[in-house]
């Protein structure tokens, strides 16, 4: 006996082996593998929630001034079946709270949505008000995979609502099922109430011509210290719906893959925040040192509009103003000198970057020396050596326009001095950023500039319509 | 009303069969194609054009409208036809129409519109191609028929057949039709095809029709969405004599209105092939 229960364990096994090979041989291996998925439950609230935790809507902080009196359902109004979800926003002074907002959240362990391409769900107003927010993708625990749908106009009949997934690939196992917000900015502070039904996540095939962008689509430049590091941001995605009408929606960075053309310079991680690695290797056709690289991304291998050209330098940096560099306190990026300035404007974004925007231009000064009693220190630019600046002209540059800069050290002191560099118009673009590298030695008359304080920009009307960006003094080393 | 009826019957016998078959046959039935031989029955190929060399267009089969014609040719249309490659190629494989946004000869946008006038026409037959289309507010691509005696008896009076024509800003839905004298323009006798869970810009459609005496049967891929016959048209039948083709990417125009700032440009009409059978 004991023979024959040897001859079995051994049988068993290779049996059992036989079959794996042979099954193996048929379908081949990549069919076999099965990953661990998750339900792919498409309903969130039909005329109950499905599959939602407990508590239904988990509400933004009431401390931060949401109000969670106005959710509920409503069982006299319906798109489809019986109940809908009512929401009652409140007026911006109610004392619990002036705005209603929250999300939705899968109670098990997260929904496989991979096979949808759209959340979708039909809303009515009792006003024609505007949204702030719908979308899906935050949990309240991750919200790595948030989409965001910002101000979307209420019709007072039912009307559906498409909000487009970027890659739904990326969603294997996904919480966050749904997210709103709303106030009363659209209504001049009155009160109002939508409804919601039947929201879920569908395949509708019929989303096309995806057009992801990063960095509002443009293509801008940074020059940054090696173990720095920048944020990729104005993450958005517009998709065409059936109807022939584009929607854009904020969308996070895990729908998008990043990539760095020179990983000697520079590498980008998921979260698409760049790092300064290194300064660069020498280009083997050229013999000179490539220190630029090229940050991109795709979504779904679609390339995104938009591109961050990183130049690794070795410099200190005193920044008065850049989105790369940590910037000194200002007390203004516009005096308002009256009477005689007419200058508007100051800093502004502008799609997804910050810059500043001088309109009437005459001239108009950044003052960083402590006005009206403030504590912002001026500027010790003593062992610095070069002031940094982009200028964008937003008209036509003739050749007799100008802009001179002005440093002025110990500002409105009894020991101030300044020095004057001047910028023809033969050296600007029209509507085109040039940067410009000036040697400080060139503020001729700039004695001192332990204490700058102002700087101060002057076209006389020449051009009066600017555009400035990293502002910043810098020492090579 | 009556190619309806015939249309559904098809459909109940072509059904019945089709469970016929799942019974006896099992799971050998989802292989069977014959659920959609019903859409053409014409199979004997007489003119093909696959695009398969670089370049122009075949000259023999090929010639070019150049301009803006009458009043954008009769349809307040925007744009400037060339012959420019930049308008009109064929690449891999594939013949290219592109509208461009660009100042040319006085119009604000250019594209390209072939014809096989003078070089070849038909009566009657199956006339497909296979189209991935653009898309966008005021982009109207057609695949056409006109009346090869439009120079002797003038338009409507040859006939004209739209295999296919859409509008970019709706981009999962096309239009067959056919104009005669007393049903021509605005009045054509038209039906529209939407794709279901599909768009017509992301991937490429059959447009067809099969064209006999007495009827013009209108398909999309696998489905056959319209018959015309002479019971139909509210006028003189005048399709019982040879056409021509013509394929273009028309800019604006009555039938589909302006651009806007979200169309995005340049937008091509991607032709993988033309054939035609009898």
């Amino acid at each position: 006996m004991k023979k024959i229960n040897l001859k079995h364990t051994v049988a068993l096994p290779l049996l059992g082996l036989l079959c794996i090979v042979i099954v193996s041989c048929e379908r081949g291996f990549s069919d076999d593998v099965e990953l661990a998925t998750f339900p792919n439950t498409a309903e969130i609230f039909t005329d109950a929630p499905v599959g939602l935790t407990d508590e239904f809507f988990i509400s933004f902080d009431p401390a931060g001034g949401a109000n969670t009196n106005g959710f509920g359902t409503d069982d006299t109004e319906a798109y489809e079946g019986t109940t809908s979800i009512r929401i009652d926003v409140p007026t911006p002074n109610d004392p619990d709270g002036g705005f209603i907002g929250g999300i939705f959240r899968d109670r098990g362990e997260g929904r496989d949505l991979t096979g949808y391409d759209a959340l979708t769900f039909w809303a009515k107003g009792s006003t024609t008000a505007t949204v702030g927010l719908f979308g899906f993708g935050t949990d309240f625990i991750q919200d790595e995979h948030s989409v965001q749908l910002a101000n979307t106009q209420l019709s007072t009949d039912w009307k559906k609502y498409v909000i487009p997934i970027p890659d739904p690939s990326k969603l294997v196992q996904e919480r966050g099922m749904f997210i709103f917000s709303a106030g009363t900015e659209s209504t001049g502070g009155a009160g109002y109430t939508f409804w919601i039904d039947e929201i879920r996540f569908e395949r509708l095939g019929t989303i096309g011509q995806p057009r992801p962008e990063i960095l509002g689509g443009q293509d801008q430049t940074a020059q940054s210290n090696v173990d720095t590091t920048v944020p990729i941001i104005g993450l958005k995605y517009t998709a065409n719906l059936s109807n022939g009408q584009d929607v854009t929606v904020t969308a996070a960075s895990a729908y998008f893959d990043f990539d760095s053309s020179n990983p000697f310079v520079a590498s980008v991680n998921d979260q698409g925040l760049v790092t300064v690695v290194g300064p660069g290797e020498i280009d083997p056709v050229t013999g000179m040192v490539d220190n630029t690289s090229v940050i991109t991304a795709s979504v779904a291998g679609q390339l995104a509009e938009g591109s961050l050209t990183i130049e690794a330098v070795n410099i200190d940096v005193i920044s008065i103003f850049s989105d790369v560099f940590a910037n000194v306190a200002v007390d203004n990026y516009n005096g308002f000198y009256e009477p005689f300035q007419t200058t508007l404007g100051g800093a502004v974004e502008e799609a997804g970057n910050n810059v500043i925007t001088y309109t009437d231009f005459n001239f108009v000064a950044i003052e960083f020396y402590g006005r009206d009693g403030s504590d912002v220190p001026p500027v010790d630019a003593t062992e610095m050596t070069h002031l940094h600046i982009d200028i964008r002209v937003n008209e036509i540059v003739d050749a007799s326009d100008y802009i001179n800069i002005s440093l002025h050290n110990n500002f409105t002191q009894a020991s101030e001095v300044s020095g004057t560099f001047a910028i023809p118009g033969t050296s600007l673009a029209s509507n085109e950023w040039v940067e410009f590298d000036i040697p400080l030695s060139d503020f001729a008359g700039l004695t001192a500039r332990d204490a700058v304080g102002m700087m101060l920009f002057v076209s006389d009307g020449t051009i009066a319509n600017v555009s400035l960006d990293n502002i910043y003094f810098y020492a090579e080393n | 009303m009556n190619f309806k009826y015939k249309i559904n019957t098809k459909h109940i016998q072509s059904f019945a069969a089709f469970m016929v078959v799942i019974i006896i046959g099992g799971m050998t039935v989802s292989c069977d194609p014959d659920e959609t031989q019903e859409v053409t029955t014409f199979t004997n190929i007489v003119l093909r054009d696959d695009f398969d060399v670089d370049g122009t267009p075949n000259p023999a089969i090929w010639t070019y409208d150049i301009g803006t014609g009458d009043n954008g040719w009769g349809n307040n249309e925007l744009q400037y036809y060339t012959d420019r490659p930049e308008n009109v190629v064929v690449e891999n494989g594939m013949l290219k129409i592109t509208a461009l946004q660009e100042s040319f000869e006085g119009s604000g946008y250019t594209s390209a519109r072939i014809n096989t006038k003078g070089l070849y026409a038909k009566k009657y037959g199956r006339f497909e191609a296979r189209i991935k289309l653009p898309w966008g507010q005021g982009l109207w691509p057609a695949f056409w028929l006109l009346g090869d005696n439009i120079d002797t008896v003038s338009w409507p009076q040859c006939g004209e057949i739209d295999i296919m024509e859409y509008r970019g800003q709706l981009p999962t839905i096309t239009t067959g039709s056919v104009h005669g004298p007393g049903y021509s323009a605005g009045n054509a006798i038209s039906k529209e095809y939407e794709l279901t869970g599909d768009r017509f810009d992301t991937g490429f459609h059959v447009f067809g029709i099969e064209w006999g005496p007495n009827y013009i049967n209108y398909y999309v891929d696998d489905v056959l969405y319209n018959q015309i016959t002479p019971e139909d048209v509210t006028g003189e039948w005048v399709f019982d004599h040879e056409f021509f083709i013509i394929m273009n990417l028309a800019v604006g125009g009555s039938f589909v209105g302006s651009p806007n700032a979200d169309t995005v440009f340049p937008q091509t009409m991607l032709v993988d092939y033309v054939r035609i059978y009898q």
